[in-house]
Order: structure tokens, then sequence, then C-alpha cells
């Protein structure tokens, strides 16, 4: 189950909104083995398109010296549908490389740009299986004890 | 001559889960073969053909190796070479 505060899920929504039609694309990133999607980081989506998503090769670097500096590691990898279902494709599935993160796919296919609700699934995708999970969204992350 | 290479997690199986090796090479593809020797398998999963596979990026010194001669950049003692697998899709 992916678990995300109100406040993280908006973000990501309003993103992909304004992105729209172009896909977009960025992380949540959390302490290393918490599973807390706490810090969030949208992307320029490099490849500028509708049909696909790829982070600009440099800033790719600079995010994962940023989280390695802070032993942080991407719990989140979201990206943007703008025109099919949130749920994630051929590609998607290939290029998948991070087995420990929560894949969050929203589709903007319905309202686009504009106010409405967006499709906002999350998946394992280790291997090449893909696994849904329920996304439980919540006012603030649980109290670290 | 020692070269400090960053494994990303998906490729760790191939390090015994080291974050990080250490290998030797005058040129990225010497570095290359030299990972292979000690973790067969790593090569596969860089390189395709005579190129590096589209999808994962190589860094030296935090330079993108497509930018500076791909699998030919030269490498000297204390570099640190670094491999992310691109966060891509469609």
């Amino acid at each position: 189950m992916l678990v995300i505060d109100r406040a993280t899920y908006d973000a990501i929504v309003t993103h992909a909104k304004r992105d729209h039609p172009d896909e977009a694309c960025g992380i949540v990133a959390g302490p290393e083995g918490s599973d807390r999607a706490e810090r969030f980081v949208p992307m320029v989506n490099a490849a500028g398109s509708p049909t696909f998503y790829e982070f600009d090769s440099t800033e790719l670097l600079g995010l994962y010296k940023e989280m390695w500096a802070n032993d942080e590691e991407p719990v989140v990898v979201y990206h943007s549908h703008t025109a099919t279902e949130a749920y994630p494709s051929r590609t998607d599935i290939g290029l998948a490389s991070e087995p420990g993160a929560h894949y969050v796919l929203v589709s903007t296919r319905e309202h686009g740009n504009s106010d409405g609700p967006v499709e906002f699934r999350s998946f394992r995708i280790v291997d090449g299986e893909v696994t849904e999970e329920e996304v439980s969204v919540v006012d603030h992350l649980p109290e670290l004890v | 001559m020692a070269i400090e290479v960053r494994i990303p997690t998906i490729l760790r199986t191939y390090t015994d889960g080291a974050k990080s090796v250490t290998g030797s090479g005058g040129s990225l593809a010497e570095l290359i073969e030299d990972l292979e020797a000690n973790h067969p398998g790593i090569k596969d999963r860089l390189i395709e053909g005579e190129d590096l596979r589209r999808f994962v990026n190589v860094y030296v010194n935090d330079e993108d190796v497509r930018f500076t001669g791909g699998l030919e950049t030269s490498l000297s003692d204390g570099d640190q070479v670094t491999v992310l697998p691109a966060v891509a899709g469609g």
C-alpha cells in the first residue's frame, strides 16, 4: 500500500494538470528504508512529449547525489498519462528500474488542465511484473515512533 | 589504478549488494571489461552491441559520458564513475 499525505498527492495532481498535454514526472523522496514519501521533487520532462517522459540526465545525477547525501531514496516515482489510463505502459514496465519504489500513474485524459478528478493509481514494478496496490491518502504521514 | 564505481540499486545483484565497487581501466570500455571480470553479467546491463544502452546513464566525475566520448571516455586514477538507469517511460 502507498501511504501519501494530502499535500503531496495534490502537488502531484497539480503538476500533472499543469503539464498536460505533455507528460509530467517526478519523485517523492524519503529516508532510506522508511517507505515514507516525504519530499516532493517535480522534475522536468526532458522529452517534452505527450507520450514519453525522461528525466534530464544531468538533473537525474543531481537528484541522486542529493538523495545520497541525505540518505534518501525515491519512495515514489510518478508520471502522468495524458490520453490513456493510469496504468503502466509496456515502455514503463520495460524501463522501471527502482524495484523498491511505488510507481504512481496519474491520468489527465478526462479533464486535462482543468479542475476535476483524475485517476491516481500506484503500482510495484519488479522484474517486469506489475502489481497494483491500494493508495491511502492521509492528512499527515504517521508520526515517527 | 583505482576507479570508484557507484552502482544503482537495480544492478546491486551483481555486486553482492555493494553500493560501490572499485575497478580499473584507461577508458570506460576497459573499466566495464574489468567490472565484468569481477561481477559477471553486469556488462550486458550496461552495453548493447557496441554502445552504452540508451536508457543507462554513465557519468565520469559528474559528466554524462555521452558528451565526453561514450565508451572511449578516458579514465584516470581517482576518477569517480556513476551508473544511473534513466528514469523514463511512456
